[in-house]
């Protein structure tokens, strides 16, 4: 078994296909909502500070150059959210035939899209 | 001899460890964050202003205090969870990885208090 180069995860293997691209997406946008997360409390911990730190932080917040930054949360929000709804019905045993979790897939995918254009366009810009 | 039974010897020795009631903790924290988040998004939306005197006055409603703190603490739970497994995942060592693991976990541990105590001093006034 020593010295031997063997494949470790699938897509070494498989063709990529969707479920694959979202599975990875779905850590990718978790681990970058931590990130966001660490902005949710520093904004707050700038509110608690007083009128001076939150201008502070309203200065960041909508400087044009954190436009985007926001935008890339709202999709990791909103895929993430989705997704993880698909998840949690794969917890209770439905969807997983390659039919429905290729639907389910795709239906994710215009759902993020969707909400995170309708958010942008309403909050952000 | 041993007066443990063999299936107490065996316990919590498996590669699992606690994995049982981790995949648990998440998915509750996911189904929490589920209304949490979604409140959040609409609340940002129908906020009006975002200037300083608006978003105290929405931060000091009781409801809008109680929902933030629930956010705050399952945002920080599942996200420690999260990296967690990623972490683990994708950290090779030993040395490292337990390194990581309480770096995260202090991390999350300490923005979830700063999160919890800002909105606190907010809604009681200062």
């Amino acid at each position: 078994m020593h010295g031997v180069e063997r494949p470790i995860s699938p897509h070494w293997i498989y063709r990529w296909e969707i479920t694959m691209w979202l599975s990875s997406l779905h850590r990718i946008t978790g681990l970058l909502l931590s990130f966001g997360a660490v902005v949710l409390a520093a904004w707050l911990i700038a509110l608690a500070s007083g009128p001076d730190a939150f201008a502070t932080a309203s200065a960041i917040v909508g400087a044009l150059w954190f436009k985007p930054l926001l935008v890339g949360w709202t999709f990791c929000f909103f895929f993430h959210l989705a997704n993880g709804v698909r998840h949690l019905t794969w917890d209770a045993g439905y969807g997983f035939d390659p039919k429905r979790i290729r639907a389910s897939g795709r239906l994710v995918i215009v759902v993020t899209l969707l909400a995170t254009a309708a958010f942008t366009y309403a909050a952000i810009i | 001899m041993s007066l443990m039974t063999p299936l107490n010897r065996v316990l919590g020795l498996g590669q699992a460890k606690g994995a049982a009631e981790h995949w648990w903790l998440q998915r509750v924290t996911a189904v929490a964050l589920l209304p949490l988040g979604l409140w959040f998004a609409y609340a940002l939306l129908t906020l009006g202003g975002f200037d300083y005197v608006s978003v105290t006055a929405w931060v000091q409603r009781p409801v809008t205090s109680v929902l933030l703190i629930l956010l705050v603490v399952a945002v920080g739970y599942h996200s420690a969870l999260g990296v967690q497994v990623v972490v683990e995942d994708y950290v090779t060592g030993n040395g490292s990885k337990a390194a990581t693991l309480v770096a995260s976990t202090l991390a999350h541990v300490g923005l979830t208090i700063a999160g919890v105590f800002a909105v606190l001093k907010i809604a009681l006034g200062s």
